[in-house]
């Protein structure tokens, strides 16, 4: 008996390299396990992605204007939310995130009862561990994280995460827009959600590009920050 | 009357013309013309009243009056511009909903026709 029903949100811009295995990959490796429904939201990709989410038997949003990841997902989580799921879980449509993977995030989910469960790739440090430059990016917000939340996240730019009805319900009307993981671990911890981290396996990305290159890197950083901070000092 | 006494008060006028068009056009939003009309009153009550400057330069302690135009108009137009990214920020808000919105009603409307 399946008491859960998750859905898997692949937020996608211009993914269409990779999409289509990265959706065969999912149900290859969900055969039977629980009652997983898979729902892609393409944000107004400019190549083929919308096509290709057409022709797979998933699901899909097609966002009209281009929104940034955080407004996709935030469409994925209001979508859960009318439809009555259990969980979701995000996982990007660049390949990086392993969709063999997605059982560990469910068996921490079951065995931990956490309101959000992240997949980190430094909690065993196996697998991609991306580059030199992005883990002292990454270390940076898991100081600043440490500092407005008190909690040891190492891996808060993973966008490999389980979301239970209580915080999908909540993320669904207040998420942030553009670069919402390190921001959103903040929104959560406010609310006193309850947030656990299991170590993944990810890999380099199988397609396409980052949305965060060059000066975009720095931005990044300097925009997360603040919201960051703004979102502690929020209500 | 100086020569550019009479200039500017004819481009005050021009403006306020151009102004009042854009409204009844239905262009330009009462809310924002509110701003620019205040601004082009001052502008117009300094093209005839030359003094003016020099009493409120005075006034406020400022020894060069043309120094007070400028301070003035930075900050008034600095404020204007954070309004203004106020009022953008808003509409983005909005705009997002929107998105969302139409995303789930296209998703649901495809699905009632395939069934």
């Amino acid at each position: 008996m399946h008491l859960y029903r998750g859905l898997i949100i692949i937020p996608c811009f211009n993914e269409a390299a990779s999409l289509a295995d990265l959706v065969t990959e999912i149900k290859e490796n969900l055969r039977g396990i629980l009652n997983l429904d898979i729902l892609i939201v393409n944000d107004c990709s400019t190549d083929n992605t919308l096509d290709i989410a057409q022709r797979t038997e998933a699901k899909y949003l097609d966002l009209p204007v281009n929104l940034g990841i955080g407004g996709a997902m935030q469409a994925g989580f209001l979508y859960a939310y009318s439809h009555n799921y259990s969980f979701v879980i995000q996982l990007d449509g660049d390949g990086q995130h392993v969709p063999s993977e997605i059982k560990k995030l469910i068996a921490a989910f079951e065995k931990t009862e956490a309101d959000i469960i992240i997949g980190s790739r430094f909690l065993e440090k196996k697998g991609f561990q991306s580059s030199f430059l992005r883990r002292i990016g990454i270390n940076y917000f898991y100081l600043i994280n440490r500092l407005f939340t008190g909690l040891h996240i190492k891996d808060s730019t993973s966008g490999f995460r389980l979301l239970n009805k209580k915080a999908f319900s909540y993320a669904a009307f207040h998420y942030p827009d553009d670069f919402p993981e390190p921001e959103s671990i903040v929104i959560f911890a406010k609310k006193k959600f309850s947030i656990a981290e299991v170590p993944v396996i990810m890999r380099e990305r199988q397609g396409g590009k980052s949305s965060i290159r060059w000066l975009m890197q720095l931005y990044y950083i300097i925009k997360v920050s603040i919201a960051m901070c703004f979102s502690y000092i929020r209500k | 009357m100086a020569r550019i006494q009479i200039i500017t008060i004819i481009i005050n006028f021009i403006f306020i013309g151009y102004i009042s068009r854009l409204i009844v056009k239905g262009k330009l939003r009462e809310e924002y013309a509110v701003v620019w009309i205040v601004i082009t009153f001052f502008l117009v009550l300094f093209s005839f009243w030359r003094d003016g400057l020099d009493f409120f330069s005075k006034l406020f302690g400022v020894a060069e009056p043309p120094n007070l135009v400028f301070t003035a108009f930075i900050f008034l137009i600095m404020i204007y511009l954070l309004h203004l990214s106020q009022v953008s920020s808003k509409m983005q808000k909005s705009i997002t909903k929107l998105t969302q919105e139409i995303a789930l009603m296209k998703e649901s409307a495809e699905k009632n026709t395939k069934n």
